[in-house]
């Protein structure tokens, strides 16, 4: 067990290495002098000069790259030297709470929607509501999420007035329910295919036939003896979908005009500002990163045949 | 057991067969687009602006008097394009990595994996919408140059797993004893017998190529020398409020497109891939 977790721990490490180095030379690829784009080409010899100080431009890339490393590993993610004294990671630590906020409650709608749908389709096998929660899915899986949220808006914020426009200042709970809907039907519709899969499959298990024949309840088979088993695999999905909900929440973010990372990483790209971007994307994916470590440490711990191989 | 490609039609499902229909009609909507469209491209009529649905422009115009029917139909011809050239790309570099991966195993298979892993610790389009970044107006070869970078690493996985199975295979020990040389036995012996799963992967991996190109041109990172549904769909949706059908046809045009291939694609996997290795490329 604890083999499997130091091996899975070493390949996260040099993947987080990978992701850092690939992130710091694709960004110095960009073209021109990124001085020039952060302070416009009239701006003063001086301010200019100052400026590529500050963002260790005039030393050799390798320098720059070691110097880097040192803004990684004390978390600043490097100074934002436009801004006196304020670093990457102010500007992410800014931004992180409402992606984050959006990210929960897009997968409490796919779970909320996505899981109970599953099982009952798997209950019922080709029943009414499992082929209109099959089609359902598909849908769900075909639709952009980048077209479902301005339909959402359009049907709620014009026909029935119901839920605050998106540069209205209404704030706190309804502001979160559209993007939240718009974030987690796709990822819904995947757990929900998962989870019917998942659960015929363990429905015909000897355990479970076990579990009926000694006199256990239809609910208490199902709940019990059933349930726990089919929910496993859904621990992985939920550590990779959790990539689809990050990407997923730039998109739902610029849709409803709502602050976060995402919105950040635009903004960083219109401004080409690269020390927001390769920030945001670099912290995007560690995020991802040890998330999925997180999933694969509890399902190793919750089914102890993984092995890391 | 092995299918002939009319074999695979005929046994297709009902829906499978309209996913097809589906994927063989924007193909040759993007073909004949210049023919189909009914103004050409570029073409503004400045007295009707942001106009709904009417007879001489039957999807309505945008912002600037342009016909969206048009664009919409022009659209079909990034999709396709994305499309097939990132899958074409993707599955030929990640077959050939994934087959050389699997079948020589060692240090080849150690780095090759390796790289895969650091691609996919960027989720979804994020290392796309970084390697875009670099370009300063990005083109339609730029968006399929960073979705191919980021993309090939799930084929070569796939196949990497197949080919690893298959090696100790009765037939490859035969192909060995008879003297054939390991690129003979690795493409021609060993990759037929892999490709059933990577057909079901490719047709969800166009699908996730549409969708990727279009939510990057949602982003405004899109092809900037084309028009892009997606593109369609970010300036309908600054004007939803007014003209909701600017940001309702662009969209309906992507959901057919990704309905059929995924329709087309759980036909295929039925088929071709009983083990249930591929999954949903979106």
């Amino acid at each position: 067990m604890l083999r499997y977790f130091v091996r899975r721990l070493a390949a996260s490490v040099l993947v987080v290495f990978g992701v850092v180095t690939i992130v710091f030379f694709v960004v110095r690829a960009v073209p021109g002098d990124p001085v020039a784009s952060i302070l416009g080409e009239q701006a003063l010899e001086v301010d200019k000069q100052a400026l590529r100080q500050c963002m260790n431009l005039d030393e050799p890339l390798l320098e720059q790259y070691a110097l880097f490393w040192g803004d990684v590993l004390n978390g600043t993610f490097g100074e934002l030297c436009g801004e006196r004294g304020a670093t990457v990671a102010d500007k992410l630590v800014a931004n992180i709470p409402a992606t984050l906020q959006l990210a929960a409650a897009g997968l409490g709608v796919a779970i909320l929607i996505g899981i109970p749908l599953g099982v009952v389709a798997a209950l019922k096998p080709y029943s009414w509501i499992d082929n209109t929660s099959a089609v359902l899915a598909l849908l769900g899986i075909s639709i952009p999420n980048f077209w479902l949220g301005p339909m959402l808006l359009i049907l709620f914020s014009l026909t029935l007035q119901a839920l605050p426009n998106p540069g209205s200042s209404v704030a706190g709970l309804s502001a979160l329910i559209l993007p939240a809907i718009t974030l987690g039907t796709a990822m819904s519709a995947k757990l929900m295919r998962m989870m019917r899969s998942n659960m015929l499959e363990v429905l015909n298990k000897d355990y479970v036939r076990t579990a009926a024949a000694k006199g256990a309840g239809r609910s208490r088979v199902v709940l019990k003896h059933a349930l726990r088993n089919a929910m496993i695999p859904i621990i992985t999905i939920l550590g990779l979908q959790f990539g689809a909900l990050l990407t997923g929440a730039i998109i739902v973010e610029k849709i409803f005009a709502r602050p976060g990372l995402g919105t950040l990483l635009l903004d960083g790209i219109q401004q080409r500002n690269y020390m927001i971007v390769q920030g945001c994307v670099i912290f995007i994916s560690l995020s991802y990163v040890v998330v999925n470590l997180l999933t694969d440490l509890v399902y190793g711990s919750v089914d102890p045949r993984i092995r890391y191989d | 057991m092995r299918l002939g490609f009319t074999d695979i039609l005929r046994r297709l499902s009902p829906l499978a067969k309209l996913g097809l229909g589906i994927v063989a009609v924007v193909f040759l909507v993007a073909i004949f687009a210049p023919w189909l469209a009914p103004y050409p491209l570029g073409h503004v009529d400045v007295t009707h602006q942001l106009e709904g649905p009417s007879m001489a422009h039957p999807l309505g115009t945008d912002e600037n008097g342009a016909d969206l029917l048009t664009q919409v139909i022009w659209g079909s011809r990034v999709a396709v394009m994305v499309g097939a050239s990132v899958v074409g790309i993707c599955s030929t570099v990640g077959i050939t990595l994934g087959a050389i991966s699997g079948y020589f195993g060692g240090w080849i298979d150690e780095v090759i994996m390796r790289i895969t892993d650091m691609l996919m610790a960027f989720p979804g389009i994020l290392l796309a919408i970084l390697l875009i970044f670099i370009t300063q107006e990005p083109s339609l070869l730029a968006v399929i140059g960073a979705l191919s970078v980021t993309g090939w690493s799930s084929y070569a996985r796939l196949v990497r797993g197949e080919v690893l199975s298959e090696r100790e295979e009765d037939y490859v020990e035969a192909a060995r004893s008879i003297g054939y040389k390991s690129p003979h036995i690795v493409f021609r012996e060993v990759l037929p017998n892999v490709l059933a799963p990577v057909i079901v992967q490719a047709t969800f991996g166009v699908a996730g190529a549409i969708l990727a190109e279009a939510s990057l041109s949602f982003l405004g990172l899109g092809p900037q020398d084309m028009p892009s549904w997606g593109a369609l769909l970010d300036q309908g949706s600054t004007y939803f409020l007014l003209t909701p059908h600017l940001a309702i046809f662009p969209g309906v045009a992507i959901m057919i497109t990704i309905l059929g291939l995924n329709f087309l694609g759980d036909g295929l996997r039925d088929l071709l891939d009983p083990r249930g290795l591929t999954r949903h490329g979106n």
